[in-house]
């Protein structure tokens, strides 16, 4: 892989509440090469979601930078598009405007109308969703709102594609369709994608690395799983592969050891 | 065995051989089924039966116990027949001319609709503005929001001196008490609005780095927009209100001087009419502003 497109270096973050600090992430290091897809594991409450906003600069760090080809993030932008956790689409837009909105704001000043609108629909058509285009939000389902919102962040072209636990809110086999989507993506258009999850098959079957995080607060980079498994990857093929099967087993068992470490640590 | 499965499991629904159960079953279902549905079409003529017929009933009632009340105080408060006597020409022919102010209830609920149409119409635009700002700007906010909170609570017709003293004329002075009487349950409700508007949206205006331009029509309005109707509903409302009771005290044409002037000629029946007609013209206001705040934000509530 090449040089890092995105680097943390030395990243802290508090918060302030009445006069009172939290420390979410304490020294937080972590780099992703470009074409890289690197998931970000935790137990909730850990601060993986801090670390992905800090990145989309919606947070600003206390101490340390965050880093985009080599240039200080300093506040939020398109480079660094966000699909949000609860796809957060404009519901009094149609899906075909959420997208336009986007691309108009990005592009408008450059190509003219049926440029904008061919956009538009290739972005619609990457997720499979250019049937629904002229319904609102409120009258699809949740696994086609968060298509359409990939398809928005696809459409700002981002140097960095941030997925904040895409899927979340999904039943299990809709989770699957989209995770297969998110993948034929990343194959397709080599991005290089942060993506947030609690979900370990998840992350292992998307993910070239896997970053598991110790327990809030002053949560900090615990280790990191390399999974070498070749793409494309077929989720039931990969039941059988031995590589694969132990990525698993040494993120489940990371998590178990710092789920222990909660409760024996919570009553002192 | 086998065959005794197979069997089992096609006798029931083979055609060749009727099973007398099984039909008598399936004709006791048809019976049950088709109570069901005569038994759910009656109650919705029951329903909308009830709907239509109840308010009239209700409506009927009250006539009688006034028709009653009319006829066993005479002098009194004209009973319903009385009415329909004595204001014949104002019921059946609402667009009557013969100048000055004989006129139609047509042409004085005209005019002060009209009066509502440009004070209402100020009072929205500058509203919105001004509540949108108050919703955005924490520190303007605080500083106005305790003289909002006493000036809203002025009653309509004591804005009247004031007004007439620094315009000078009646049809200036009813359009500002129209408007600085809607203007402040439409301020507070968008300021609310606008306050309320989801994280969600924020990040992906930042995310987007849309200008406050943008941000202000593509996120902020439709954001805001059921408060928005809300704040523009009792509005419109109070303005209706303000202006029956302004041109009351300012004369000229109008529902409200229209009233007064029946009173002053001691014509009980005219004035019942015009009740009515206030009554009535309120509710469509209402039902207007209400229909075109569904239109308007139609899928915004729904997520």
């Amino acid at each position: 892989m090449s040089k890092p497109i995105l680097s943390l270096e030395n990243i802290y973050v508090d918060f302030e509440r009445d006069g009172v600090i939290s420390q979410v992430l304490d020294n937080v290091s972590l780099s992703i090469n470009k074409g890289e897809f690197l998931s970000i594991i935790g137990h909730s409450g850990c601060g993986k979601s801090t670390l992905l906003n800090v990145v989309a600069g919606l947070v600003p760090v206390t101490l340390g930078a965050a880093l985009l080809e080599n240039r200080e993030i300093t506040g939020p932008g398109p480079e660094r598009a966000v699909v949000f956790q609860n796809h957060s689409l404009l519901p009094w837009m149609t899906v075909y405007e959420n997208v336009r909105l986007a691309v108009a704001k990005l592009y408008g000043a450059k190509e003219n109308l049926s440029q904008l609108h061919d956009r538009t629909m290739r972005n619609l058509e990457l997720v499979k969703m250019t049937h629904a285009k002229d319904k609102r939000p409120g009258e699809i389902s949740g696994g086609m709102k968060q298509r359409v919102g990939i398809a928005r962040a696809l459409s700002m072209e981002p140097k960095v594609l941030l997925l904040d636990e895409p899927f979340g809110a999904l039943d299990a086999l809709t989770r699957g369709h989209l995770q297969d989507t998110v993948m034929e993506l990343h194959d397709r258009i080599k991005a290089t994608v942060l993506m947030i999850t609690h979900d370990v098959d998840e992350a292992v079957l998307l993910a070239d690395r896997v970053v598991m995080m110790t327990n809030g607060p002053k949560a900090r980079i615990g280790d990191i799983v390399e999974v070498k498994s070749p793409r494309p990857r077929d989720r039931r093929e990969l039941l059988k592969d031995a590589h694969f099967q132990d990525c698993r087993r040494r993120i489940v068992q990371f998590l178990e050891q710092h789920d222990h470490a909660v409760s024996v640590a919570e009553p002192a | 065995m086998p065959f005794e499965v197979q069997k089992m499991t096609t006798s029931p629904v083979s055609e060749s051989v009727p099973d007398p159960v099984a039909a008598q079953a399936e004709k006791l279902l048809a019976a049950a089924q088709a109570k069901q549905i005569a038994a759910s079409k009656r109650r919705k003529i029951a329903d909308k039966a009830g709907n239509v017929l109840m308010p009239l009933l209700t409506i009927g009632l009250l006539l009688a116990v006034w028709e009653g009340l009319g006829q066993a105080f005479p002098g009194g408060l004209p009973s319903p027949s009385m009415v329909l006597m004595e204001a014949q020409e104002l019921i059946f022919n609402p667009f009557y001319d013969r100048g000055g102010v004989d006129k139609g209830l047509f042409w004085h609920v005209l005019t002060s609709l009209s009066r509502v149409g440009i004070g209402f119409g100020l009072a929205a635009v500058c509203g919105v503005l001004l509540g949108s700002f108050l919703g955005t700007v924490e520190w303007a906010r605080k500083g106005t929001d305790p003289i909002i909170q006493v000036l809203r609570t002025v009653p309509p017709l004591a804005w009247l001196p004031i007004s007439l003293a620094a315009l000078r004329e009646a049809q200036p002075s009813a359009l500002f008490v129209i408007f600085i009487t809607s203007i402040w349950p439409i301020v507070i409700n968008t300021m609310v609005g606008v306050r309320n508007i989801p994280q969600d949206y924020v990040n992906v205006a930042k995310v987007l780095r849309l200008t406050p331009g943008e941000y202000f029509f593509k996120i902020m309005l439709p954001a805001a927009t059921p408060h928005i109707f809300t704040g523009l509903r009792i509005g419109v409302g109070m303005s209706w209100l303000a202006i029956v009771a302004s041109e009351m005290l300012l004369g000229g044409v109008g529902i409200g001087f229209f009233i007064w002037d029946q009173y002053n000629s001691s014509r009980m029946s005219d004035i019942i009419v015009a009740l009515i007609w206030v009554g009535l013209v309120g509710f469509i206001l209402d039902r207007l502003v209400a229909l075109l705040g569904q239109y308007v934000s139609r899928g915004t509530a729904a997520d």
